[in-house]
Parts: structure tokens; C-alpha cells; sequence
């Protein structure tokens, strides 16, 4: 299956890992070449991470051997792999918050004068890196923590690029990005590509694939499964690859439109500079979807309805009674129960240490426990129920919701919130860095939720899912929801302009272009 | 130009908003004590006041370095002591032999600092558990060495170090023993507080400006991250807990040149220690790590010193001396957490 390719920069045979009972790979075989994208393509769990993290020398393989540029390699640290030109860009960002950018992005090399860290050549290196991936509004001497996610994203990009990568590999790099962002690193790649730099680029997002890679990779359970060149296989076949099941629709059907009866209604909602008049409703059995491109308040429209905000401007009415949304413990418990589940899983969704079972309790210990005592026998079977209903693969309830897949760990937190049988589920971008297999579940049991009357209120950065999922669709805009659109009216077109400010709708008279 | 000039400016300053308030209100405070004392504005009183100051300055610099790293020393009392009295015994005599008496307090102390670095380092274990055992071991040892106080200082050092310039320039020998014209302007200035600078500036900056030095501040800020970014954590955390024993060592050469003895005294270490961390607190480093610095503590340290001075002039009972000092911690770390007040998202509070 595997072309022996005359110019492998980088090849892996044999490689085998095991997590305790786990194999996570299984005598891989894997080439890569300079002066090519190549595409890892799998569902979460598949082994991508795994595979990445040997090549950079996070982990260390059980079985095999790994051979750079001729030379058998052996990394015992990210340093060493680091020092032989490999340079990954990890999905889950690695910048000291609390150290300004310029620091960051010199972080283990930076430029020095008489043995001390030369702050002013630094401070000018980080202009020169920044401004190579088109990020020169951002101020090297800001400290990473004042950063939004987007912007750490390309700096962590500037940061990988100092290092002078022969092998750049990129780990869902783009998965935060804003789209003028994505187009400056599609840009950044080719370069790197014509200097003759391998790229290793892992990404759920379809689309980026087909636009960058030369070569692709699939692996499922560990084991790679084909590498093909770019072109050779069509869309449907590599999902097949990658699930090795059949998958009839992406998306299950959407009911007829009609429009409820709102139960969440949102009445000229200011915040800050972020929010500007926002007026929404999100009836019971709705799916409403938050576009646009990232970054113009959808965030902000959500934590302010979960109560986060404080000083929040305009009315938020639940079966038209006027709610006064103070902490998520008053959304939580306001009218018939908020939830929101969080952009970030690992910091605002779990508590990673403890168990998949206190996880999935912790919203709704009020309801799991009598006189204060909490009900073991109750929670046992809440924590049963839960775990069937969004089918989590798990080992044992009580094993730290950190040794989860990522997909996993998501349901995790939908669960968690579903046990408090809310009536408004606001989801902030739930599917970001998960399986397809997994994020056609979730859209399954959003569709499930709305059926049985919640109103749901949905942010994705991904406008498939925009498309495929939502009955209706409110684009924003520099804090303003710029349009509304229903029916046969959400597709990529309109979005897309919409999102961009673009009033070119004129085509689709059912458009409704709100405030 | 001048729009992106100002701009880092106001950035700069709002990075370092603690340790501005530090110097600031303790620049305020010192000053109203100087006018109030009978002999305000002297050398003599500034000699005083520096030479109260330069062991607890030292520990709080000893204190910042694994604080900044996430941590906590809560040995750097027991250090200190430990080298006061290895001090007692070895800075007799005269010349050569105190000075290769003081490079061995240092690399006690630096030795101390070491293994507290590798305990936690390659026992992974907490660095506050394990300073806490480490430093009852290293009071047992200078329990051992001084069982009961005593020991005796070469008195040159003594005089030297404890007085101003122009005694120390005397003593020594240099600048026509201190008489030289140009040198009066410095003649009056305490001899300690010329060696608090030094140390900060041959021993701290160049530290903070080291690889190792900025792999400190990495690890407390995100340790996982630091990881991945190919710096040696190891090494930095043997590093910083070396260098605090390094700073607590010369704390304890200090104390024992100023009492002209040894003396294992557990009340004192621990009251130390606890002081090192209220100085590094209101010097504006976090607690959590990753923001602040060893220049801050100093000043940490001379505020709640400040405090103590002006109980001796406006004759405030003595025993309100800690509910004052108390009062200035919270103080000191409400003014820190005010930032809080102006945040409209509740999230960041957790960040």
C-alpha cells in the first residue's frame, strides 16, 4: 500500500505504543517527504496524536525505528526533536501565559548578548516572525494571557516558525484560527513548502485538506491504513477510511421550518464593545445557529446568557418572564434551566483530574442529593443513564475524565449539563477538534434535544454545520446579528456573505436582513 | 511612533502594577518617617535601618526565586540560620581565612538550596512539603553546630560591614582609608545597603536575563507548556532552589557578621521564612508564579520594615506591631486583586 518513495525524508517502521492494555499504535509504517504537504487524516483515538508526539519526541515508541534524513533518530525530549528540525505545533497551545510574546517566541533559544537574553534583538525578532504570517497588529510586549484564543494560535505559529523547522507539523493548528487568519498560514505553508520543508498537517476540517495536501494519510485504531496522493481518493472515500463504516447523511433530517413560539428571548442586548443591541429568539424545538466569522460577539452573546458578563445591557426573557442573569448558578436555575457548554473543555468544561462520574454530577448535585447529603445510589444510575444516552466510551465511571479521548471527553460535558434537564442549551463551538463520528452523534442529540422541546442555541465556527444542523441561522457581526437567515436560505453563499458584510442577498428574498 | 512608545510604556506599566504600588507607598512611608525621627535624613539612621533590613531582603530575594517557579521554599529561614551558624565558627581570625570562611557559608548554602532543588526535582515531591522537611533538617544541623548561641566574628568585618561606606573604606584600607576628597558624597552611605544593591544586581539581573532564569518564570507560568517548548525544566528547578539558597546563605553570613555570633533560634527562622513570603506578596510577585520579581520583594521587605520603624518613633504600643503589619499584607494583596472590581467577564477571574 505504502509507495516506497525515493526521497522519504522522514520514515517510521515498525512503530509500536501501548498505554497500558491499549495499543495506540500498532507497527505503523510511515514516510514523508520534503517540499510536501502530507495530510494524517482520523477519527480521535485513531493514533494521529500519538504518531506526532513520537515524531517530536514528546513520547518514547515500544517498538520500532525512526530514521531522519538517513540517520537513525531516537528523541528523548521535545528539545532533542527539536534540535533535529522537527518543530510541531500542538493543538493545545504551548505558550507561558504570564511571559510577553517576544519571550514566548524565542522561549528556548532566544538571542543573547554576553550569555544574557538580548531583549531588544528579541523584541525585533518577534516583530520579523509576526509580521511573516501577517500579525503585525499584535504587540510582542503583551503578555500571552491578554491575548484572545485566535491571536495566541498565530502566536504559537511565529513561535514554531522561529525555530527553522525541516519537519513542520501542524496539530489541528488551525482550528482557532479567524478565516483572514487561515489564508495567511495557507500562504505561510506554501513558502515553507517551496523551501523544501516537510509539512505534516493533521486537521478534521475536510476542505483545508483538499486545498494543502499533497499526500494523505489515513489511520484508524492505531494502525495506518493507506497513503494516498492528493486527488486519488474522493471525500466520501476517505470518510469511509476513517470510520470504516458506512454513514448514510452527515446530518440527520431538519423538520419542516416553521417558527415557534420563542422561549428565549433576547431584547437589544449590549456588552462592553463586544455586543451591540442584539435582539435573538429561540423558540422550543428550534435549533437557531450563531455564524460569522469568529470573534464578532457570538462568544460574548452566550456568556452573557449563562450569566458570566456583568454589566450587561438590554432584557433576557424565558416564557416571557424578565430574568436577571448574575453567575451561571442563577442562568443555571433560571426559568426552566440554562446550560452552557464552554469553548474550552479542559479549563471551563471538566475538572480533568476527578472522575467521569463527579464530572457528569456536578451541575445537578442540587437534584442527586437529599438534606445536602448527596445520593450515591441516585447518582449512580443519573451517572448509567448519561453515560448510555451519549454512549461514552469509557472503562469505569470512576477513572479520571482525563484519560478520555478528546470526542469523549466533549460528551462528557454535554452530559453533564443534560442531566440538569435545561430548557435553553446554548453550545459554544462543541465540536471543535472532535471526530466526525463523534460530532455526527452530537448533531444527532441536538436534533433528539429539540424534538423533546429544549431551545438550542448553537455557535460553530464550521458553516457545514451551520447548514446541516440548524432551522435557523443568525449571522453576526461586529457585535450586531448583520442577518437572519431560514430555510432553504442557509446555505454557504449566504453565510459566507453575510458573515464578510457583504449585502449581496438580493438572489434570496426570504433573507431577512435584521437591525 | 510616539502613539506605539506610549503604548509599551502603559503596557509595561500595568505588567508591573505591584511592584509600582510597593515602591511607591513605600517611598511615601519611609519619607514621613525620616521627617518624624529626632535624627532624620542622617547616615547614622540609614545605616540602622539598612542593616535591620539586608537578612529578611536577602530571604525575600531567597523566597521570590521558587515562588515565581509556583512554589513555596519553607526552608530559607532554616538555611539562613544554618549558615549564620556555620559563619560563627568559620569567620575568625583574619584576612584570607574569613574570606574562604565566607566562600564556604556560600556554598553551604548553596549546597542547602541544592538539595531541595533534587528533592523536589527527582522525588517529586511538593516543593512546600519538601522544604518543609528539608528545613527541620537543617535546623537539626545548626542546632548541631551551635547548641546554644555563641561563636565569634573577626571585628573588622563586623565594623565594616555594619556601618557606612566611609567606616568600611577605613577598615579596608582603600580611598586614603575612606578620606579621600571625591569619596565623601558616598562616605555616608550604609555599607549593607551598598551590598543589598550589588547582590540584586551581579546576582538577580543577570539571572533573570539567563535562559535558566527565564525558564523559572516559563514554569510558573505553565510548566506543560515550558515542557513543550523544549526548556530544561530540571534544570530550572534546581537552579532556582539553589540560587535561594544562595540568597539565604548570604542572609545568614550577614546576620551572624551583625550579632557577632551563632545562633540556632527555631522561633526566629520560622518567623523569617513566613516574613519572606508576606515580602515577596506585597512586592507584587503571584503566589500562583510566572509574574513578579526579586527587585519587588526587596521592597516588600522594606515596607514591612517601614512599618516596625515607625512604631519605635511614634510610640504606638509594640504590641499592635502585628496587627499593623497584618493589616499592610491584606492591604498589599487587595491592592493587587482591585483589577478584579474593573473585570466584566467572570471567566477570567479563574484564569
Amino acid at each position: 500500500m505504502i509507495q516506497s518513495t525515493t526521497g522519504a525524508f522522514l520514515s517510521l517502521s515498525g512503530i509500536s505504543k501501548r498505554y497500558g492494555g491499549v495499543h495506540a499504535l500498532n507497527s505503523v509504517d510511515f514516510e514523508c517527504e520534503r517540499g510536501k504537504v502530507h495530510a494524517v487524516l482520523g477519527e480521535n483515538g485513531a493514533g494521529k496524536s500519538t504518531l506526532i508526539k513520537i515524531i517530536s519526541g514528546v513520547v518514547k515508541t515500544d517498538q520500532g525505528t525512526m530514521v531522519l534524513d538517513g540517520q537513525t533518530v531516537n528523541f528523548q525530549s521535545p528539545s532533542a526533536a527539536n534540535a533535529a528540525g522537527i518543530v510541531c505545533i500542538f493543538q493545545e497551545l504551548s505558550l507561558m501565559p504570564d511571559l510577553t510574546v517576544s519571550d514566548n517566541i524565542s522561549i528556548a533559544s532566544p538571542p543573547r548578548k554576553f550569555g544574557l537574553i538580548d531583549s531588544k534583538a528579541q523584541r525585533l525578532r518577534a516583530e520579523e516572525l509576526l509580521a511573516s504570517i501577517g500579525c503585525e497588529d499584535v504587540n510582542p510586549m503583551l503578555r500571552i494571557r491578554d491575548l484572545p484564543l485566535s491571536r495566541r494560535q498565530m502566536v504559537e505559529i511565529a513561535k514554531a516558525l522561529g525555530k527553522n523547522p525541516k519537519i513542520l507539523i501542524l496539530d489541528e493548528a488551525t482550528s482557532a484560527l479567524t478565516s483572514t487568519d487561515v489564508e495567511k498560514v495557507y500562504a505561510m505553508l506554501a513558502r515553507l513548502k517551496a523551501e523544501g520543508v516537510a509539512i505534516l498537517y493533521i486537521s478534521h476540517r475536510m476542505h483545508e485538506i483538499e486545498a494543502l495536501a499533497d499526500h494523505a494519510s489515513v489511520f484508524r485504531n492505531g494502525r495506518h491504513i493507506e497513503t494516498f496522493a492528493k486527488g486519488a481518493r474522493n471525500n466520501e472515500e476517505i470518510v469511509q477510511l476513517m470510520i470504516g463504516r458506512e454513514i448514510s447523511a452527515h446530518f440527520p433530517p431538519k423538520p419542516a421550518f416553521k417558527r415557534p413560539r420563542p422561549l428565549l428571548e433576547i431584547e437589544n442586548l449590549s456588552w462592553e464593545n463586544r455586543l451591540d443591541r442584539v435582539s435573538l429568539s429561540v423558540g422550543r424545538g428550534e435549533i437557531v445557529g450563531l455564524g460569522g466569522l469568529d470573534g464578532q460577539g457570538q462568544k460574548e452573546l452566550l456568556l452573557s446568557l449563562f450569566g458570566v458578563l456583568k454589566r450587561v445591557e438590554g432584557t433576557v426573557k424565558l416564557d416571557g418572564v424578565k430574568q436577571e442573569l448574575t453567575s451561571p448558578g442563577v442562568a443555571k436555575n433560571a426559568g426552566g434551566g440554562i446550560a452552557l457548554v464552554p469553548e474550552d473543555r479542559k479549563t471551563e468544561g471538566l475538572m480533568l483530574p476527578m472522575s467521569i462520574a463527579e464530572n457528569l454530577v456536578l451541575a445537578s448535585l442540587d437534584e442527586l442529593s437529599s438534606a445536602s447529603i448527596v445520593d450515591e445510589a441516585k447518582v449512580s444510575s443519573a451517572v448509567a443513564d448519561a453515560i448510555q444516552r451519549l454512549k461514552i466510551k469509557i472503562g469505569s465511571p470512576d477513572d479520571a475524565v482525563s484519560t478520555l479521548s478528546g470526542g469523549n471527553q466533549q460528551k462528557v460535558v454535554i452530559a453533564k449539563w443534560l442531566m440538569t434537564k435545561p430548557d435553553v442549551i446554548l453550545l459554544n463551538d462543541p465540536t471543535r477538534g472532535i471526530d466526525v463520528g463523534t460530532k455526527q452523534e452530537i448533531y444527532r442529540l441536538l436534533r433528539e434535544l429539540a424534538d423533546e422541546g429544549a431551545a438550542i442555541l448553537f455557535y460553530s465556527t464550521d458553516y457545514d454545520e451551520l447548514i446541516g444542523s440548524c432551522d435557523r441561522v443568525a449571522i453576526m457581526y461586529d457585535g450586531r446579528i448583520i442577518s437572519e437567515l431560514e430555510g432553504d436560505a442557509i446555505n454557504e453563499k449566504n453565510i459566507i456573505s453575510a458573515s464578510l458584510n457583504i449585502s449581496e442577498q438580493k438572489a434570496n428574498g426570504d433573507t431577512h436582513v435584521g437591525h | 511612533m510616539s502613539a506605539t512608545k506610549s503604548s509599551d510604556f502603559g503596557i509595561r506599566l500595568r505588567q508591573n502594577m505591584g511592584f509600582s504600588i510597593a515602591v511607591v507607598l513605600f517611598s511615601i512611608v519611609y519619607f514621613l518617617y525620616q521627617l518624624a525621627h529626632p535624627k532624620g535624613f542622617s547616615s547614622q539612621v540609614l545605616v540602622q535601618n539598612s542593616n535591620e533590613v539586608f537578612s529578611l531582603a536577602m530571604l525575600a530575594m531567597a523566597q521570590t526565586v521558587p515562588v515565581l517557579m509556583g512554589g513555596l521554599d519553607l526552608s530559607v529561614g532554616a538555611v539562613m540560620t544554618l549558615v549564620d551558624c556555620l559563619a560563627s565558627h568559620l569567620l575568625e581570625g583574619s584576612g584570607w581565612t574569613v574570606f574562604g570562611g565566607i566562600i564556604i557559608c556560600l556554598l553551604a548554602g548553596a549546597a542547602a538550596g541544592f538539595v531541595n532543588g533534587c528533592v523536589v526535582v527527582y522525588g517529586r515531591i511538593q516543593p512546600i512539603i519538601a522544604t518543609l522537611a528539608t528545613g527541620a533538617i537543617y535546623m537539626g544541623l545548626a542546632l548541631f553546630l551551635r547548641p546554644i548561641p555563641g561563636g565569634k566574628i573577626n571585628e573588622d568585618i563586623n565594623w565594616a560591614m555594619t556601618n557606612s561606606l566611609g567606616d568600611f573604606a577605613e577598615t579596608v584600607g582603600i580611598f586614603d582609608d575612606g578620606k579621600a576628597p571625591w569619596f565623601q558624597v558616598f562616605a555616608g552611605v550604609p555599607t549593607s545597603l551598598v551590598f543589598l544593591v550589588l547582590v540584586a544586581s551581579i546576582i538577580w539581573v543577570p539571572f533573570r536575563r539567563s535562559v535558566t532564569g527565564r525558564t523559572v518564570y516559563a514554569i510558573g507560568s505553565a510548566e506543560g507548556a515550558a515542557f513543550m517548548s523544549g526548556l530544561n525544566i530540571e534544570r530550572g528547578k534546581l537552579a532556582a532552589f539553589t540560587l535561594a539558597g544562595i540568597f539565604a546563605g548570604i542572609g545568614g553570613i550577614f546576620m551572624a557578621i551583625q550579632t557577632s555570633s551563632g545562633n540556632a533560634d527555631i522561633p526566629m527562622a520560622g518567623a523569617y521564612t513566613l516574613s519572606s513570603i508576606a515580602s515577596v506578596v506585597i512586592g507584587g510577585t503571584s503566589l500562583l508564579g510566572g509574574t513578579g520579581g526579586a527587585i519587588g520583594s526587596i521592597f516588600g521587605t522594606l515596607i514591612l520594615k517601614v512599618i516596625s520603624f515607625n512604631f519605635r518613633i511614634f510610640d504606638i504600643a509594640p504590641l499592635l506591631q502585628p496587627l499593623f503589619e497584618g493589616l499592610v499584607l491584606l492591604g498589599a494583596v487587595s491592592l493587587g486583586a482591585l483589577s478584579i472590581l474593573r473585570v466584566k467577564n467572570q471567566l477570567e477571574l479563574f484564569r
